[in-house]
């Protein structure tokens, strides 16, 4: 019996989907494995089983794309098709040119690990949240806005009764509303960034009247929520003592300073913060793909530089669930057509490229509108925690600069132990770096997941 | 009119509850919350102090990035509350430090 080739597909968010579904309805035989209990990744993030959600679209947009997602999925699995590893976590891959190793642990114990062998692998690893430090923005309670998504969906609870959604970028908007849907009373939701700005690119806006639309149903439901929006304002420092209790929200002027007197304190017991996001892209630098600024480079086929590896999805860039959804789908056509020696057929995937062109041109504008605030780290105070993980604070980083030279994050983390943490400098890579007055640099982490001594000391690692 | 509340919002009709503990008390866990949820809704947002300055530290990134979130669950250290899904009877603590010396 002859076998078609097989992909391993690492994350099953809409990028890692659309992939699946376009490659297994083409023959290919795809063994999909995710670190989450469901499927849907970031975006279409489920409710756990056993809380019985009957009407979860109720936390969900773009709810008929998941269920076409999810049937797809289940009907493949059916057919033998599709293989879903949940709970999989991916700490490695390795190997070259159709023969791949992908090694996960089982979560959540995470103390086993399995291989995954597979012709061709696809990284739809999605992206996390970035925050910046400000005074108290360790304090219980403060969480980041996407996180605050995450529990709610998936979860169904809340971070607290009163919470403010701050920083900038299009994710404080759902999350604002998901939050007062659910019945949080939202104080405020400040951005930091000026909409005004958007002005300036009018023809990019203008051939996208879908993502207008989307901001003005947004704008209307949080109006009904009676929900203050504060544009070029920022949370200054977060107050309390064992917990969040005030937030202080000032606004800026256009140079990024602080407006003198107009700080306002506003009581809440949570705050939901972000200023943008970074794709994850550990597993393409074990494979040795090229990163193109910090996330992983592509061809118009979704193709690594690394014959054999696709990226799709927020991996390659932040973008938002459509564009995950154009570029895993044209990621499934290349890899079936590939795997099979020929080039994909013309105009397969004409409709998704042009969908993922136009994405790209929005969220390019959406980046530069959105970036974090001139001037930020100059109201990080000397002892604010920078590396939330080895409790360094900014003095620390700013001694290492400017006291003993140095000139790089990786020089910076020497000399501080910032990003040698648990986390290994996710957390504080963007904020080490802005405070070191250079632009971040990817950290070479030599796995995606920390990994049991145990399981390195027994390789090779058992079949799923 | 009754509060809106995340449950209400999804109609959900969940199955039976169980309860856990955390630090020797009982609490109530309905199925298929991961652990810092359940202690979200227990009205505990704080389960580890840091090693240096001894902080108070809860869930950040809610999908086990950050590593804030770490507890000791039947025993285990060092597991992220917002991936580990509470199971009946679980014996939860919180965590001091590296959570090897407590
Ligand atoms: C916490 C959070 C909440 C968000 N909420 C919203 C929202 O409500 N609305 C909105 O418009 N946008 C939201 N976003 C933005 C969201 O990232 C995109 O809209 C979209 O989900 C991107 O799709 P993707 O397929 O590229 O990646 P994702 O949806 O992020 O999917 C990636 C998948 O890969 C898995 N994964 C990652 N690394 C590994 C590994 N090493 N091993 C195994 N599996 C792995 C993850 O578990 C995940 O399931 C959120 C982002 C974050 C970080
Ligand atoms: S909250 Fe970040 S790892 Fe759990």
């Amino acid at each position: 019996m002859t076998e078609r080739p097989g992909l391993v597909v690492i994350g099953a968010g809409p990028a890692g989907l659309a992939a699946t579904l376009a490659a297994a309805a083409r023959g290919v035989r795809v063994t999909l494995v995710d670190a989450a209990p469901e499927a849907g990744g970031q975006f279409h993030r489920q409710p756990g089983a056993g809380l019985g959600a009957r009407r979860t679209r109720a936390l969900h947009h773009g709810w008929r794309t998941w269920e076409r997602l999810r049937d797809g999925l289940a009907a493949h699995i059916a057919a033998g098709r599709v293989t879903h590893l949940a709970d999989h976590h991916v700490w490695c891959v390795e190997g070259a040119r159709g023969a791949f190793t992908a090694h996960a642990l089982l979560g959540p114990g995470q103390e086993e690990s399995v291989a995954v062998r597979a012709d061709a692998v696809l990284l739809a690893t999605g992206g996390y949240e970035k925050v910046l430090p400000f005074p108290g923005w360790t304090l219980p309670g403060v969480v980041t806005a996407g996180g605050a998504q995450a529990m709610l969906k998936g979860g169904l609870v809340l971070p607290g009764r009163t919470a403010v959604v701050a920083g900038t970028g299009p994710l404080l908007l759902p999350v604002a509303v998901g939050l007062a849907d659910a019945g949080a009373k939202v104080a405020a939701l400040v951005e930091s960034a000026d909409p005004r700005a958007f002005v300036r690119h009018a023809r990019v806006l203008a051939a996208h009247p879908d993502k207008l639309a989307e901001g003005a149903r947004y704008a209307a439901r949080l109006a009904r929520h009676r929900v203050g929006v504060h544009v070029r304002h920022t949370v200054v420092a977060a107050h309390g003592t064992g917990r969040l209790d005030a937030v202080t929200v000032a606004a800026l002027d256009a140079d990024g300073r602080v407006r003198d007197g107009s700080e306002r304190r506003i009581p809440c017991d949570s705050l939901a913060v972000g200023h943008g996001m970074l794709p994850h892209t550990d597993l393409a630098e074990t494979l040795g793909c090229r990163l193109d600024g910090t996330g992983v480079a592509v061809d118009d086929e979704q193709r690594t530089d690394v014959p054999g590896v696709w990226a799709a999805g927020e991996t390659t860039g932040i973008g938002g669930a459509a564009l995950s959804l154009a570029e895993g789908r044209i990621a499934g056509l290349s890899v079936a057509a590939r795997l099979d020696s020929r080039a994909p057929e013309p105009g397969s995937y004409a409709e998704a490229a042009g969908a993922r062109a136009g994405l790209r041109e929005f969220f390019a504008v959406v980046d530069r509108v959105c970036a974090p605030p001139a001037r930020w780290t100059e109201r990080v105070g000397d002892d604010t925690q920078v590396c939330r993980c080895e409790e360094v604070s900014a003095a620390a980083v700013r001694e290492a600069v400017d006291g003993l030279g140095a000139g790089d994050v990786r020089t910076v983390k020497l000399l501080t132990r910032a990003g040698m943490g648990w986390c290994q400098g996710r957390m504080c890579g963007p904020a080490v770096a802005g405070l070191t007055g250079c632009p971040p640099t990817p950290a070479r982490r030599p796995f995606a997941r920390p990994v049991p001594l145990g399981v390195l000391a027994r390789e090779p690692d058992a079949s799923p | 009119m009754r509060p809106r509340t995340p449950a209400r919002l999804v109609r959900a009709r969940p199955e039976p509850s169980f309860t856990v503990t955390f630090d020797g008390r009982e609490i109530t866990v309905l199925p298929g919350r991961t652990i810092a949820a359940a202690l979200w809704s227990a009205g505990v947002v704080s389960w580890r102090t840091t090693r240096d300055r001894g902080e108070p530290r809860g869930v950040f990134c809610g999908i086990g990035v950050c590593f804030d979130c770490l507890l000791t669950v039947n025993g285990r250290p060092n597991q992220r509350a917002c991936l580990v899904r509470a199971e009946p009877g679980d014996v939860i603590r919180t965590q001091e430090g590296t959570g090897h010396d407590d």
